[in-house]
C-alpha cells in the first residue's frame, strides 16, 4: 500500500509545478520592488524649475514625509496623473516635483496648464537625478520619510483609487 | 511562374529584414574607445545588462531612452577605470537585480541556482537506490545458485546416471 502511495509523488510534484507556473501567468511582469527601498534618497544638486539661480540638495527632503513625483511635459500619463497629485496636496501631503528630461519653458507651461501641486519642482534636464533614482519611465513617485529615506516607490500612473488605497495609507504609516 | 513569384517575394522579404535591421542599429549611438579591450568590455557589459523598461532586451539592443542613458553611463564608468563588477553594482543599486541577465548568487537567489543541482542529486539518489536494490537481489539469487562440494558431486552423479539411462533406452528402442 505504501509503495502505491510512493508512485503518487511525481504526480504531486507535477501538480505543485502547475500551480506555481499558473500563478506566474497572472502576475504583472513589470511589477518589481524598487532597488532603493529603505535607502537614503540619492544626493543631488539641482536648480528649481522656477529659478535657475536657486540650487537645492537633498536636505530639502528632511523633516517631513514627502512624495517626490518624477514628471515631464513630454509624458502623457503625467497629465492624467495631475488631478490625483492635486488631490493629495489638498489632503496635506507635501509634494516635490522632478521635471525630468524637459525644458524649463515646457515644464512651466505644463504646470500652468494642469495645475501645480508641488511645493517646489527640481529641474533635471539631463535626467541625472532620475537615473540615480532608477527611473525608467515617468511618471514615478517616491515616498520619502522625515529622515530622507525612501519608503515606497510607485512605478507609473497613480490612479484615483491608488490615492485612497495606497498613497495616503503609506504617507500616514511613515508619519513621524 | 510560381517559383519566380516566390523568389521575388523572398528577395523583398530579405530586403525588408536588412533595411529594418540596419535602421535599428543606426538608432543606437556608437561609443568610441581608444583601447580595444575597453571596447570589448563595453560590448560585453551592454549585452549582460538588461534594459529595465523592456521585457527582454539588453541595453545594447534597446532603443528606449533609459537604455541609451545606461549605455552612456557604462561608457563613462569604463573610461573612469571602474571594474565590470563596479559598473554592474552601479546599475543594480539603481535598477535592481532585474538589470542583470545572470542573477547573482546570494541569500535570495541560492534556491534559483541550487534547485537544478538539488533535483539532479535527488534523481541520482533515486536511480542509485534502484540500482543498489537490484544488485543486492541479483547477488542473493546467484549466491543461492552456488553449490557446495556435496551438492556438486550429487549433481554430477545424477547427470551421468541420466545420460547412461537415456543411452540405454535409445539403444533398446532402435533394435528390430
Amino acid at each position: 500500500m505504501t509503495r502505491r502511495l510512493l508512485l503518487l509523488i511525481p504526480l504531486l510534484l507535477f501538480a505543485a509545478l502547475v500551480v506555481f507556473l499558473y500563478r506566474g501567468l497572472a502576475k504583472d511582469p513589470a511589477a518589481r520592488d524598487s532597488a532603493l527601498l529603505a535607502r537614503d534618497f540619492p544626493a543631488f544638486n539641482l536648480t528649481t524649475l522656477d529659478d535657475p539661480n536657486r540650487t537645492l540638495d537633498r536636505s530639502l527632503l528632511k523633516g517631513q514625509v514627502t512624495l517626490v513625483n518624477v514628471w515631464g511635459e513630454w509624458c502623457p500619463t503625467c497629465k492624467q496623473e495631475m488631478p490625483q497629485l492635486l488631490a493629495l496636496a489638498d489632503r496635506g501631503v507635501r509634494l516635490v516635483g522632478v521635471d525630468y528630461k524637459d525644458t524649463r519653458e515646457n515644464g512651466r507651461q505644463f504646470l500652468d496648464e494642469f495645475g501645480d501641486p508641488f511645493e517646489v519642482s527640481l529641474f533635471d534636464p539631463e535626467g541625472t537625478l532620475g537615473f540615480d533614482l532608477g527611473v525608467y519611465g515617468a511618471p514615478e513617485s517616491f515616498l520619502v520619510d522625515a529622515e530622507g529615506v525612501i519608503r515606497y516607490h510607485h512605478t507609473g500612473y497613480i490612479t484615483p483609487q491608488d490615492v485612497e488605497d495606497v498613497i495616503l495609507p503609506e504617507v500616514n504609516k511613515w508619519q513621524p | 511562374m510560381a517559383a519566380m513569384t516566390r523568389r521575388l517575394l523572398s528577395i523583398c522579404l530579405l530586403a525588408i529584414v536588412i533595411l529594418t535591421g540596419t535602421a535599428a542599429i543606426a538608432a543606437i549611438e556608437v561609443q568610441d574607445f581608444e583601447d580595444p579591450a575597453l571596447m570589448q568590455r563595453y560590448e560585453d557589459l551592454t549585452t549582460r545588462l538588461r534594459c529595465p523598461k523592456c521585457q527582454n532586451e539588453s541595453i545594447g539592443a534597446s532603443n528606449s531612452p533609459i537604455a541609451a542613458d545606461m549605455r552612456e553611463r557604462v561608457a563613462a564608468l569604463l573610461r573612469n577605470g571602474q571594474s565590470d563588477r563596479q559598473i554592474e553594482n552601479a546599475m543594480v543599486s539603481r535598477f535592481g537585480d532585474y538589470a542583470l541577465y545572470d542573477p547573482r548568487l546570494d541569500a535570495r537567489t541560492w534556491l534559483l541556482w541550487g534547485l537544478p543541482f538539488g533535483l539532479l542529486a535527488i534523481g541520482a539518489g533515486v536511480v542509485a537506490g534502484f540500482v543498489l536494490r537490484r544488485r543486492r537481489r541479483d547477488g542473493r539469487e546467484s549466491a543461492s545458485a552456488v553449490l557446495d562440494e556435496h551438492e556438486r558431486r550429487r549433481l554430477e552423479a545424477l547427470i551421468s546416471r541420466h545420460d547412461a539411462g537415456s543411452h540405454g533406452r535409445r539403444n533398446d528402442g532402435g533394435a528390430p
